[in-house]
């Protein structure tokens, strides 16, 4: 690592209210978790958007990637039993 | 072959407003394009502190100096947002500063202009940032992913800064003739250089044709600088101040017709005479350097506590 650079990138995420998932927000640049903690709140919760800050180091992150779409989401597709709508109610029937 | 498929599935994504996102394959231009665009916008936020900076030790009362910190921490911070965006299209953060260093990286020339008096806050904030706000507007439906969602983000921090200089604006319009006059002042000093913030018309524009294509940008410069001027004659005219264009009228349709702009000034600031360009770049490239003993001890501080976790 050299001596003159702003640190690893980390990738933020943020609780907008208790009980809500949290969502990808954005990024920064921090040295370690402390400092990582410290500039996501000054930087992405200056106006209460807030209530929880998730840190995950950017390199950390194992994804899928958009070219791979096909071979990993296809087969989902001919799984339509899979939702509620594709199952045939008596008339009538209410609740369900 | 390879690529001119994949390139239609790129255009086929745009036409379809489907956003682009870092992995995606994207032709190089477009991350060019991107990367020169970005960086600029991401170089202007924080140049932009400087003209503010100047003037928060100097507020009229505290109420002005919380408010003016808080605008131009603001900026700061949508600088970080825009380098972020930035750096997922694979260059990093030290290029990016090395090329404002260089001046190889441009930032909004307006940031080029002095601010001597406090009128200088209100008009900054009215009048440069109710322009950016247009041009920001309209990108948050430009076609890079993280670009756009930066923008969102932006245009919501936005409004306060806009709304905090008028508001400077139309105090000292009420105030007195003293007041009045550095209003007014301030008002001229300022309102060509917002009208060249959306650059020069689109005939002259080299790299248009693409942007509009690819869907980086949305609308053209000549129609948001028309939105812009719409909504701020009313603004001004509202408070009593006089415009600096002899020729402007208003239209039937509503819409106001201006003067042509001085494009001599505008492209002599962009090649770096206009009156502030080398103390901006000096005053970034010293608080960086002044900044190496920071960054060298935060590095120095997180290998010594990585070691004390590993012989623990
Ligand atoms: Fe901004
Ligand atoms: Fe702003």
């Amino acid at each position: 690592m050299s001596t003159d650079n702003q640190g690893p990138i980390w990738e933020v995420f943020v609780q907008s209210k208790p009980g809500k998932p949290y969502k990808h927000v954005g990024s920064l640049h921090a040295y370690d978790k402390e400092m990582a903690i410290e500039n996501a709140r000054d930087l992405y919760t200056r106006r209460n958007e807030g209530t929880g800050i998730w840190l995950v180091k950017a390199e950390e992150i194992v994804s899928v990637k958009s070219g791979d779409e096909e071979s990993y989401f296809e087969p989902a597709d001919d799984k339509i039993y899979r939702h509620p709508t594709f199952y045939n109610m008596p008339e009538g029937s209410k609740h369900i | 072959m390879e690529n001119s498929k994949n390139l239609e599935v790129f255009q086929a994504k745009i036409d379809a407003e489907i956003k682009i996102e870092p992995k995606d394959w994207m032709p190089d231009e477009y991350r060019q394009h991107l990367i020169r665009q970005m960086s600029q916008h991401a170089h202007s936020e924080v140049i932009g502190m400087q003209p503010e900076g100047n003037w928060i030790t100097r507020s009229p009362s505290l109420r002005a100096r919380k408010i003016l910190m808080a605008k131009v921490q603001d900026e700061g911070g949508h600088g970080l947002y825009l380098y972020c965006a930035t750096e997922t299209l694979g260059v990093t953060r030290e290029q990016l500063i090395q090329w404002l260093h260089e001046g190889k990286a441009k930032y909004a020339s307006v940031f080029n202009y002095p601010s001597p008096t406090w009128a200088d806050m209100g008009a900054i904030g009215w009048l440069v940032d109710g322009a950016a706000i247009v041009n920001q507007v309209s990108l948050q439906r430009t076609s890079y992913g993280p670009y756009s969602r930066a923008m969102v983000r932006i245009c919501k921090e936005e409004s306060f800064h806009q709304r905090q200089g008028y508001e400077i604006m139309a105090t000292l319009m009420e105030g007195t003739a003293e007041q009045k006059k550095m209003a007014q002042e301030a008002f001229e000093r300022w309102w060509w250089p917002s009208l060249m913030m959306f650059g020069p018309h689109d005939g002259d524009s080299p790299r248009s044709s693409n942007a509009m294509k690819w869907k980086i940008k949305r609308e053209t410069n000549d129609d948001l600088r028309q939105q812009f001027i719409d909504k701020t004659i009313p603004q001004a005219e509202l408070i009593g101040l006089k415009i600096p264009d002899a020729n402007y009228k208003l239209l039937e349709n509503g819409s106001y017709e201006t003067s042509d702009i001085d494009w001599d000034e505008f492209w002599n600031v962009i090649k770096g005479n206009g009156p502030c360009n080398t103390q901006r770049i000096k005053q970034h490239a010293a608080a960086h350097d002044n900044g190496q003993w920071v960054r060298e001890a935060a590095i120095a501080y997180n290998e010594k506590k990585e070691q004390q976790l590993k012989s623990a």
